[in-house]
């Protein structure tokens, strides 16, 4: 298949601004997702300029006086005001920007990196698999696939994560799943019993979907080892490298390929990925000292 | 009289399995349905059968009595409950509950034992099936050991 990426970086206001300062975004809603997700919806703080972006893409967000951490962008690209990233608490800068408020004041860079292969996917069928947070960076190719869906097959998403309260988007996960024309599947690592789905890890999903390989395009967002899993998988049901896509992460300080901070291979993830094709990083995920 | 072999043939668990084996198996299968609920094998107690799932949902279920039943696998069409049948000292090792109304065929364990031994290819043709299915579980059970969600990995 062409190795066509949607866009290498949305054309937005950062060619006015340089990409090293931040441009100031006020928190319009704070949403609580799971015990250590949140959800920001952003407004620039002046009130004016659109933050248009590509699927996949990722802003470098600042919290002041504390730092900065690279958060996918997990809202519409077709409708990209308010700006929308979903955030899981880990460290210094992301435990702080989950004590942000309505009305605070938080920095942002970007939009940076590739995008996921939506425009090129067209006319096949699109699988999404998402573990954990990674349902994030994915959310806009659902968007932007189901906002045209007739120009596109079937579509699946298979989304795992470690217990049914660790779930995103719950609420929107079940429209989806009530829709006619889109397949979706959850299971959850474990489970009580009150749990009536299915429970097992991401890859029992794959067993029973049935795919057309050389139809398909696969975009796969989640933990490392997930993600090669999943991609082991679907080379087991015949699928070739450049059909898989994955969404890699890395420490990042600058964003824009200057630092050498990402380097991945011979590559920066800030600036070369943050998607990538399976045959891209297949040999480089091989390696240990990577 | 209507015979269960053409159900068994159709199940992905006997995929590719030469007819004249599968009709050695007829005699050890029969048609059972579960209600939601239902226990079809309890933790402990003697495994003397397994099932392939025609239709519904079956959890693997630990029971700790700090955290109560805790599932930790659930199977639907197309799979087998389990290998304990096979194995000495043919104990279950999970509850086995329906979730949903299921359909079922089961397996009478000393049937298949005997079966199996008296005939090595239908035996290597069954182990086959339940290595290829003992892997697979054994993989699932590894990711879902390093808890890859909960910390970085
Ligand atoms: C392209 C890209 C897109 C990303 N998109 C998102 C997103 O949409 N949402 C999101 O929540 N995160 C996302 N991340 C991950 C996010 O950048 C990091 O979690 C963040 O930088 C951590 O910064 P911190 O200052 O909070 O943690 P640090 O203080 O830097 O780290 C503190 C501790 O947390 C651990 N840690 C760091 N990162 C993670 C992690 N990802 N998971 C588990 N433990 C971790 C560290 O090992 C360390 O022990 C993305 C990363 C990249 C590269
Ligand atoms: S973060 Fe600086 S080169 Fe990628």
């Amino acid at each position: 298949m062409e190795h066509v990426f949607d866009s290498k970086a949305a054309p937005g206001r950062r060619a006015v601004l340089s990409p090293m300062v931040p441009e100031i975004f006020r928190v319009e809603k704070y949403r609580k997702e799971t015990l250590d997700t949140y959800t920001l919806e952003l407004k620039p703080a002046s009130g004016t300029g659109e933050h248009r972006f590509g699927a996949g893409q990722f802003n470098m967000l600042y919290k002041f006086g504390v730092g900065e951490a690279a958060i996918s962008i997990s809202g519409d690209p077709t409708s990209p005001n308010p700006l929308i990233h979903t955030i899981r608490a880990v460290g210094t800068a992301t435990k702080a920007m989950a004590k942000l408020k309505v009305g605070d004041t938080i920095g942002v860079r970007g939009p940076f990196g590739s995008c996921w292969p939506v425009e090129a996917a067209k006319g096949n069928d699109v699988l999404i698999i998402a573990g954990g947070i990674g349902l994030a960076p994915l959310r806009p190719v659902i968007y932007q696939v189901l906002a045209e869906r007739r120009k596109y097959g079937k579509v699946f998403l298979l989304y795992g994560t470690r217990t049914p309260e660790d779930m995103l988007y719950r609420a929107e996960l079940e429209k989806w799943r009530a829709r006619f024309d889109m397949e979706v599947h959850v299971t959850v690592d474990r489970a009580s019993s009150e749990w009536h789905g299915n429970v097992g890890v991401v890859t029992t999903l794959l067993k029973k979907l049935v795919l057309d390989p050389d139809n398909t395009v696969a975009m796969i967002c989640g933990p490392e080892i997930m993600m090669r899993f999943v991609a082991m998988d679907l080379i087991k049901k015949e699928m070739t490298l450049d059909r898989i896509y994955v969404s890699m992460e890395r420490n990042m300080k600058c964003g824009i390929g200057l630092c050498g901070h990402c380097q991945y291979g011979p590559t920066f993830i800030c600036k070369d990925g943050p998607v990538y094709t399976y045959d891209q990083v297949i040999e480089l995920l091989a390696r240990r000292e990577i | 009289m209507e015979t269960l072999e053409p159900i068994l043939a159709e199940h992905p668990f006997f995929k590719g399995m030469p007819p004249e084996l599968l009709k050695l198996l007829v005699g050890c299968a029969s048609n059972v349905k579960f209600e939601a609920g239902d226990f079809i094998s309890r933790e402990g107690q003697e495994a003397s059968e397994f099932f392939i799932i025609r239709q519904g949902k079956v959890a693997l279920e630990l029971f700790s009595p700090t955290h109560g039943a805790i599932t930790v696998e659930t199977l639907e069409d197309g799979d087998v409950t389990g290998w304990s049948w096979l194995l000495p000292p043919y104990r279950s090792h999970f509850d086995a509950r329906a979730v949903d109304l299921t359909r079922a065929i089961r397996f009478d364990g000393k049937c298949m034992r005997a079966k199996l031994e008296e005939d090595h290819n239908l035996g290597y043709e069954m182990l086959k099936r339940f290595v290829r299915i003992i892997a697979e579980r054994l993989s699932a059970t590894r990711i879902q050991l390093l808890d890859i969600y909960g910390t970085r990995v």
